[in-house]
């Protein structure tokens, strides 16, 4: 088989889209764990809450695969690898030889060692499944604990609450969001889910799940003594790449799968994409593993290409999360919370609590490298374009973005032309 | 493929760019009438963007790039590229209006519908005979429908 | 008005806004640079200062839903023929200010139009007309002194040549030119339209006095490079760069005056080619100070042909005043190659009122007689005429030719071509379409690709409409009509003016 990807997920369909710029021809196979066509992950938030149908989820038109020449292996594990054979082998035991092999196996979601997590009723939310039983439960569960205060922990939240649950979020550190967001940013948040009528606690965290003789979810005892009667617990700390079957076939590991700048894990053949591959990063300039969905189409894009014979380098990951809380839009790119104290960074925050907007800006040495945006986003996009093409902020410009209005007529004039007006030269 | 392409040496910002999107996305495609009522009523509102600095002006919209970022961060399947014609296409059913695209896009084509959570991008008015009608509008010609290559 | 003068009521023109039309989408706001369209906030619409608009159009040509209409306000004066309302408000205003009036594009003045008082011939029957679809029609014009004879030899293959030495000479496809409209009084989009329009057509365009930017040296054999009073922009490489020069004596809006471009037009790329200061007001005096007499002038265009090594005719220009027919005898006499005669109807970017409409007069009479003189000093050969001044269509452009002239130029005609729809405030420097501005944001109204496309239309138009009248005379060359006045008959005129156009009564 000229092409195999392992997962099917979104860095799975950018290395068929991938492929496909470059190659139209040869056979692709891709063998997924789930029984289901690729999915829009983020969107389990959606169905649980009832916005959605379970036909909606689907990434991509039923014909996608077909028209893309693509075979399917779905409720299927690879069981292993073996690099110098170039074949993997399936939990059903068929033998699969690759050319090229894409590891796309995404991140798999951590579960902290709590007493009592092994059994019914504790659910994480990232996969399909577990949506499916809570949708069935949401009936009869009256109270739920979700353990995370993070995104993933709020979009569980939340979709549980829609469905009539009475939610309490459990957050360790001192406030919620505190990888992607910064404090006025969470604490918007957090006002708006309080308005409307979510629990957030933060500074603490489940000590034990309780439960009875039969096993059956009690509550759970917090650290800081207190007691949470619920039905269900849902666990949304995060995820970890999931490399193991990388690992053991003697691909090179940190992280995640280690991979060059065209994608390429260590071994011959093979590469890497998504939330399991630790990719160069486009600020910071070193290797990271960074579980975002953008990055993982990227990823699978640009690996797809060099699959297909292109030399494409990839540019690099780039952070950024876009998430509402009840209406309230908030969006982070790139470095939001920049080392304390490093006296290279600046910083630009306005907040407007009555308005529920809030705008922060990170420059370093003359360039944007991160803002968050609470309420109003509609200019989100002209502040990536300074943060993802790095371009420098002279001191006019710097004083309209900090006016909140970022425009393309601030881009260096070259650039400008050739994004929006390439090959034009006036005649005199 | 044929794209939009807008020349700032001779945008004159006169914004009949966005009348005439907003006319061509509209039910009655009556001017007055998607400008009077179906914008109120129904959030009709254009797909460009005219940016405005000392006396230069630039009426952008989507480029239907090539790897577009915003397919790239769709978490729903909504936009996709179409093979076949290049277009970045729109699916505003499959919408759920989590402005990821919205985020990634670093050229500012996507807006908000300001009334639903689904979003607002230039489609090169598919089906539009004589072409994208900020082009056909346009009193200028800064605004240019062709391939380029 | 509250707080204005009261004269500011007795404004020119009125807004209407149809309400069953306005969408308040504010595209007239954003055309209007007299700011008479403006978002009222408190209203929270579109509303309009009538004492502000110029009756330019451009919120009219503009408006999405056809519901503007800029209509000349109804006077409420009391009707008298000697004190017309204009007088009046010329008053007003000189009272308030002190200040001469100003005034931009040629003069409006009710004087005779003789274009529309003469009438062309065509053939019937005898010597038959010819059509220009089928048939091979010269419109081909070249400008410059003519031999009086020329002298052919046979050379030893037994095929003939031409012994004579001829003079340089302007080639033009269409016996029609862009007149002289300075770098700087317009901008360098038009100046750049006018350039790629005649070097697409085969005709020239004249920089008028404001000098050539480097960028515009390529269209140099479409070119006539102008030398006025101020000197501006001229040195060696300007010299050679056209296809002929021009000394600019007079201009028919402003006879006897110089003119003033003030320092706001003057920007970098005006000051660059004027080779004046950036900002600072560029004067062209009254007078030519080196030229105080035909000697003088004579000097003048003897210089500039060494100057140009002899390779480009030299053209004078003149205003058409009184004497003019005396004076044109004078330049052919200097050693011009040709003679550009300007009629008091020609436009300007700015002259005093009183001299644009009372001085000078209009360019029929002046050219016949001019046309008529030469010819009766028999040196009609050593110069082409160039008649100028309120030109407006292809019957004028065939009329002046019949009248005498080799070629037109074609002012006026050519900002209307651009949009231009003669509001006559060019001298503001905030011309609503673009024209009559540098200002960088107006300025781009005038793409010169739109430009340069209309003002080739409108050449060949013109050039199609002249072949379809000489045919119908049975003409197959322009040549064959340039001074034939037996092609003209005159419509309700005087014995004295067809004896000065030298033509006959219609009807004989």
């Amino acid at each position: 088989m000229k092409y195999v990807i392992i997962g099917n997920g979104i860095a799975s369909i950018g290395a068929i889209e991938g492929i496909r710029k470059v190659d139209t021809e040869s056979p692709i196979l891709v063998i997924g764990s789930e029984d289901a066509p690729a999915y829009g992950r983020p969107l389990i938030s959606y169905l649980l809450a009832g916005k959605i149908t379970p036909d909606r989820l689907s990434l991509r038109p039923l014909e996608f695969y077909e028209k893309s020449r693509v075979g399917l292996k779905l409720g299927t594990t690879v069981a292993s690898i073996d690099t110098s054979a170039k074949s993997v082998t399936t939990d059903k035991g068929e033998v699969i030889g690759y050319e090229n092999l894409l590891i796309a196996t995404g991140g798999i979601p951590f579960t902290p060692p709590i007493p009592g997590a092994d059994g019914p009723d504790v659910y994480n939310f990232t996969n399909l499944a577990h949506a499916q039983t809570l949708i069935a439960k949401a009936g009869e569960i009256k109270r739920a604990v979700v353990i995370g205060g993070g995104l993933i922990g709020l979009k569980a939240g939340e979709s549980l609450f829609d469905r009539g649950v009475d939610v309490t979020i459990l957050e360790l550190s001192p406030r919620i969001l505190s990888l992607a967001f910064d404090e006025n940013a969470a604490t918007l948040a957090g006002a708006r889910l309080d308005e409307v009528g979510l629990n957030v606690r933060c500074g603490v965290s489940a000590k034990e799940i309780q439960r009875d003789k039969e096993g059956a979810l009690k509550g759970v005892h917090l650290t800081d003594g207190d007691f949470l009667q619920c039905d269900v617990v849902v666990i949304a700390i995060g995820v970890v790449p999931n490399y193991t079957l990388a690992k053991d076939a003697g691909i090179a590991v940190d992280r995640g799968i280690q991979v060059d700048d065209h994608m390429r894990a260590s071994a011959d053949g093979v590469y890497a994409a998504g939330d399991v591959a630790q990719a160069r990063d486009l600020l910071f300039g070193e290797d990271r593993v960074i579980p975002i969905w953008t990055n993982a189409y990227n990823q699978g894009f640009c690996a797809g290409k060099n699959m297909a014979g292109k030399d494409v380098p990839f540019t690099g990951s780039l952070s950024m999360n876009s998430i509402s809380f009840y209406g309230l839009p908030t969006i982070s790119v790139g470095t939001v919370n920049p080392p304390e104290g490093d006296k290279s960074y600046e910083i630009a925050a306005s907040l407007d609590a009555k308005k529920k907007s809030y705008r922060k800006l990170v420059f370093h040495n003359d360039r944007l490298v991160g803002y968050v945006l609470v309420g109003d986003i509609e200019m989100a996009g002209m502040y990536t374009a300074f943060v993802k093409f790095q371009m420098a902020v002279p001191e006019e410009a710097k004083k309209q973005i900090l006016a909140g209005a970022p425009d393309v007529l601030m881009w260096p004039d070259d650039f400008f032309k050739e994004t929006w007006n390439p090959g034009v030269v006036e005649q005199d | 493929m044929k794209r939009v392409y807008p020349d700032k040496e001779y945008c004159i910002g006169c914004h009949l760019c966005e009348l005439a999107c907003i006319t061509a996305h509209s039910k009655s495609k009556d001017v007055i009438i998607a400008y009077r009522e179906e914008r109120g009523q129904t959030g009709l509102s254009p797909c460009k963007r005219v940016f405005e600095k000392g006396d230069t002006c630039v009426a952008v919209s989507c480029r239907h790039c090539d790897d577009p970022s915003c397919v790239a961060a769709c978490i729903s399947g909504a936009l996709h590229k179409d093979p076949e014609t290049g277009r970045t296409v729109y699916e505003r059913e499959k919408c759920v209006g989590c402005w990821s695209c919205l985020m990634a896009c670093p050229y500012g084509a996507i807006r908000r519908h300001p009334m639903e959570n689904k979003i607002v991008k230039c489609d090169l008015c598919e089906g539009r005979e004589g072409g994208p009608a900020c082009v056909a509008a346009c009193p200028n010609q800064a605004l240019k429908f062709e391939e380029r290559d | 008005m509250l707080f204005q003068p009261i004269n500011k009521n007795y404004h020119e023109f009125c807004i209407d806004r149809d309400k069953d039309l306005c969408i308040n989408c504010q595209v007239c706001v954003r055309q209007c640079s007299y700011e008479a369209h403006f978002w009222d906030e408190a209203r929270q619409k579109v509303m309009h200062d009538n004492s502000k608009c110029i009756g330019c159009h451009r919120c009219e040509a503009l408006c999405p839903t056809a519901a503007l209409n800029i209509r000349k306000k109804p006077s409420d004066f009391r009707t008298n023929s000697l004190w017309r309302p204009v007088f009046l408000q010329n008053i007003y205003k000189q009272a308030d200010t002190g200040g001469v009036l100003l005034a931009g594009m040629g003069s409006p003045v009710d004087i005779p139009v003789y274009w529309d008082r003469m009438l062309l011939d065509a053939s019937q029957v005898t010597n038959p007309s010819i059509d220009p679809l089928r048939e091979p029609m010269e419109l081909k014009t070249f400008l410059g002194a003519k031999p009086k004879r020329v002298e052919i030899v046979t050379g030893k293959d037994g095929k003939p040549s031409l012994k004579t030495k001829l003079t340089p000479q302007i080639e033009l496809n269409y016996p029609m030119m862009f007149a002289a409209m300075s770098f700087g009084a317009i901008n360098f989009n038009l100046h750049r339209a006018m350039a790629r329009a005649a070097t697409e057509t085969g005709i020239v365009y004249n920089t008028g006095e404001g000098g050539l930017h480097k960028s515009l040296y390529k269209y140099g054999r479409n070119t006539i490079v102008q030398v006025a009073s101020g000197r501006f922009g001229v040195h060696l490489d300007y010299l050679k760069a056209g296809a002929g020069i021009e000394i600019k004596v007079g201009q028919g809006a402003k006879p006897g005056i110089g003119g003033h471009l003030p320092g706001a037009k003057i920007n970098a790329k005006v000051s660059e080619t004027r080779m004046v200061p950036l900002g600072s007001d560029a004067i062209s005096p009254a007078p030519h100070h080196d030229i105080y007499s035909i000697e003088d002038l004579l000097q003048l265009i003897y210089a500039l042909k060494e100057a140009s090594e002899y390779k480009v005719p030299v053209s004078v220009k003149i205003a058409a005043v009184h004497n003019v027919s005396a004076i044109a005898s004078g330049i052919a006499r200097a050693g011009a190659d040709i003679i550009a005669i300007d009629g008091m109807r020609g436009g300007t970017g700015a002259a005093p009122a009183m001299i644009r409409d009372n001085v000078g007069i209009p360019i029929e009479l002046a050219l016949a007689q001019v046309d008529q003189r030469l010819r009766d000093e028999g040196i009609r050969n050593n110069v082409s005429i160039v008649a100028s001044g309120g030109i407006r269509c292809s019957g004028d452009v065939i009329k002046a030719i019949a009248l005498g002239a080799d070629a037109v130029y074609l002012g006026t005609a050519t900002l209307i071509a651009v949009g231009c729809t003669l509001c006559g405030r060019c001298y503001t420097g905030k011309c609503p379409w673009g024209i009559a501005t540098n200002d960088t944001k107006l300025s781009k109204r005038q793409n010169p690709d739109i430009a340069a496309k209309k003002l080739a239309n409108l050449i060949r138009a013109w050039g199609h409409e002249i072949e379809e009248m000489l045919g119908g005379m049975g003409l197959n060359s322009i040549e064959s009509l340039r001074g034939n006045r037996d092609k003209l008959r005159g419509v309700g005129l005087s014995d004295t003016e067809l004896d000065i156009l030298g033509i006959k009564h219609a009807g004989r």
